[in-house]
């Protein structure tokens, strides 16, 4: 079968951005990406841009993106799929590989969610759930994964404390990278005294909304292993899959039955187990998330998700290293650029290039990326020779 | 007219429109593929099972049992008045799920995963103002007009 590999990487900072417009953003994730990847403009076939629409003033992002990168008369097109827009993004530029229609493809994961207004942010917060049946009595996207949260609580004993410990794990991560919004470690006594925003849900179970670009440079095998001096990092499991819009229609409220169904996909054509993977990205929107996103990922039992994070497996040296960028927690969640800064990490970390925070000797990893509450999930892994 | 369905309603026109007419009769309604039976709730005009365009509303009990809730701190706009409320979302007797505030009859103290809940139509009108919605409440409540929606 064909490959894809990814030659280049590059990462802007995270956080409040108010230097930069978003395609200013985008410009530093990519000229980081091409002198990583140590090619020309030329070399580029096309573009993808994963970016939330909604957030911007500007309608059309992908062609203001495209202008400012200085790559038309190159083709390019946007992918949409909520907080899963980077890792869509990533799947069409390796659909697009695998077809043959082309052989290197620039993945821009771009977004500027610091311009809006409060009230703008507010009406937004009120339309993220099914909008007929659930968004008129108020739902948010914290309070629908506080329901999850709820429900796994019932279940399985997983206790609030245990939330709040990928909290504490995640800075603790997050303040040894550069690109991070908030590079601070935090305790649980400061997590546990933080304000409501969906019981049992407190302001550090949840990720914040940031500006933010990442890039990588796709190649087809022949163009990969021309252009590349790195080590390339292939993509060798993509999944991909999708669960009913309204959490009404779901069978369950304690885990994703897309990140479940993309889970399985990916490792079937990666032909690996979920004890193989050396290092994990996984879409920690909320504390909760990263718990059930363990289990649906197979690290461990269903349930046993708050016992892992407990027993400190999911930092380096545990069974299975998690999000050691800081997660969306303390990297911070400029929606559109998350996948694919996901997947600039796993590649780092499978390069050997993750300084203080580099598991030792990750030859596989694996990034998980979520849309909405689990409506769409791409789980794709990454595999270096 | 279901513009009239919610506090604030996002999406007023829809082939299943007359469920909010039958709420402000006080009566919640499922609907029924006229070709395979298939029952949904919330209710929907094609049969996600056959795939058949045609359908028949029924009345559901309202009887159901509480899947999972929260209590909301930071509202969106248009219920910033109401903060903070308790969304729960219960398993439907006859089939599906539902989500609504949980009313005042069940204090905060007696939210459990589990317990038994009634769901009720709730009523407010206001000169030309109409708004309908329901709650889930104690087993044994009946529908009522309201003055408020909090
Ligand atoms: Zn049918």
């Amino acid at each position: 079968m064909a490959r894809v590999g990814i030659i280049g990487i590059g990462h802007a900072a995270f956080g409040r951005r108010s230097d930069a417009t978003v395609q200013e953003l985008a410009f530093e994730a990519f000229r980081a990406a091409m002198n990583d990847a140590g090619i020309g403009r030329s070399d580029i076939d096309a573009s993808v841009i994963g970016s939330v629409p909604e957030y911007h003033k500007q309608r059309s992002l992908a062609g203001v993106v495209q202008e400012y990168l200085g790559l038309n008369p190159k083709p390019t097109w946007l992918t949409e799929v909520a907080c899963a827009s980077g890792c869509a993004a990533v799947r069409t530029g390796w659909m697009s590989i695998m077809a043959g229609v082309h052989r290197v493809v620039a993945i821009v994961g771009c977004q500027k969610m610091t311009e809006l207004e409060t009230p703008e942010i507010l009406a937004l917060m009120g339309r993220v759930g099914e909008v007929q049946w659930e968004s008129i009595f108020g739902t948010t996207f914290p309070g629908y994964y506080a329901m999850f949260a709820r429900r796994h609580m019932h279940e399985f004993g997983t206790t609030h404390e245990q939330m709040l410990s990928v909290a504490v794990k995640n800075h603790f991560y997050g303040a040894k990278n550069n690109y991070a919004m908030f590079r601070k470690e935090i305790t649980i006594e400061k997590a546990r005294d933080s304000d409501p925003v969906a019981s049992p849900l407190q302001v550090f179970d949840c990720c914040a909304n940031a500006d933010g670009a990442a890039c990588v440079i796709l190649a087809d095998e022949e163009r990969a292993k021309a252009l590349c001096k790195k080590p390339v990092i292939w993509l060798t499991g993509m999944g991909c899959a999708t669960s009913s819009m309204s959490v009404l229609r779901r069978p369950n409220l304690v885990g994703l039955p897309s990140a479940q169904i993309a889970a399985a996909e990916a490792y079937e054509m990666a032909g690996v187990k979920p004890t193989d993977i050396n290092v994990a990205e996984v879409h920690d929107c909320f504390t909760i998330a990263e718990i059930m996103a363990c289990e649906d990922l197979g690290f461990c039992k269903k349930g046993d998700g708050g016992k892992l994070i407990a027993d400190r497996q999911t930092y380096i040296g545990g069974k299975i290293p998690v999000n050691l960028d800081g997660g969306l927690k303390a990297k911070g969640h400029p929606v559109g650029a998350t996948g694919v800064s996901m997947t600039v990490e796993i590649a780092k970390q499978l390069r050997g290039e993750a300084g203080e925070r580099q598991v030792p000797n990750a030859r596989i990893g694996l990034t998980h990326n979520v849309g909405g509450i689990g409506q769409y999930t791409f789980v794709q892994i990454l595999r270096r020779e | 007219m279901f513009k009239w369905f919610g506090k604030v309603n996002f999406s007023p026109f829809t082939k299943v429109s007359a469920f909010a007419d039958h709420l402000k009769d006080g009566r919640v309604m499922g609907s029924r593929c006229t070709k395979c039976g298939a029952l949904s709730f919330p209710p929907r005009a094609d049969c996600v099972e056959c795939m058949h365009d045609g359908f028949e509303f029924f009345e559901i009990s309202g009887k159901g049992t509480l899947h999972t809730y929260t209590k909301i701190a930071v509202a969106p706009t248009g219920f910033d008045d109401m903060v903070p409320y308790t969304v729960g979302l219960a398993d439907l007797k006859e089939t599906g799920r539902i989500v609504a505030w949980i009313g005042e009859t069940i204090p905060e103290e007696e939210i459990k995963i589990g317990m038994e809940i009634q769901v009720v139509p709730r009523i407010f009108e206001e000169r030309e103002k109409i708004k309908v919605y329901y709650t889930l409440e104690k087993p044994g409540t009946t529908w009522s007009k309201t003055d408020s929606m909090n």
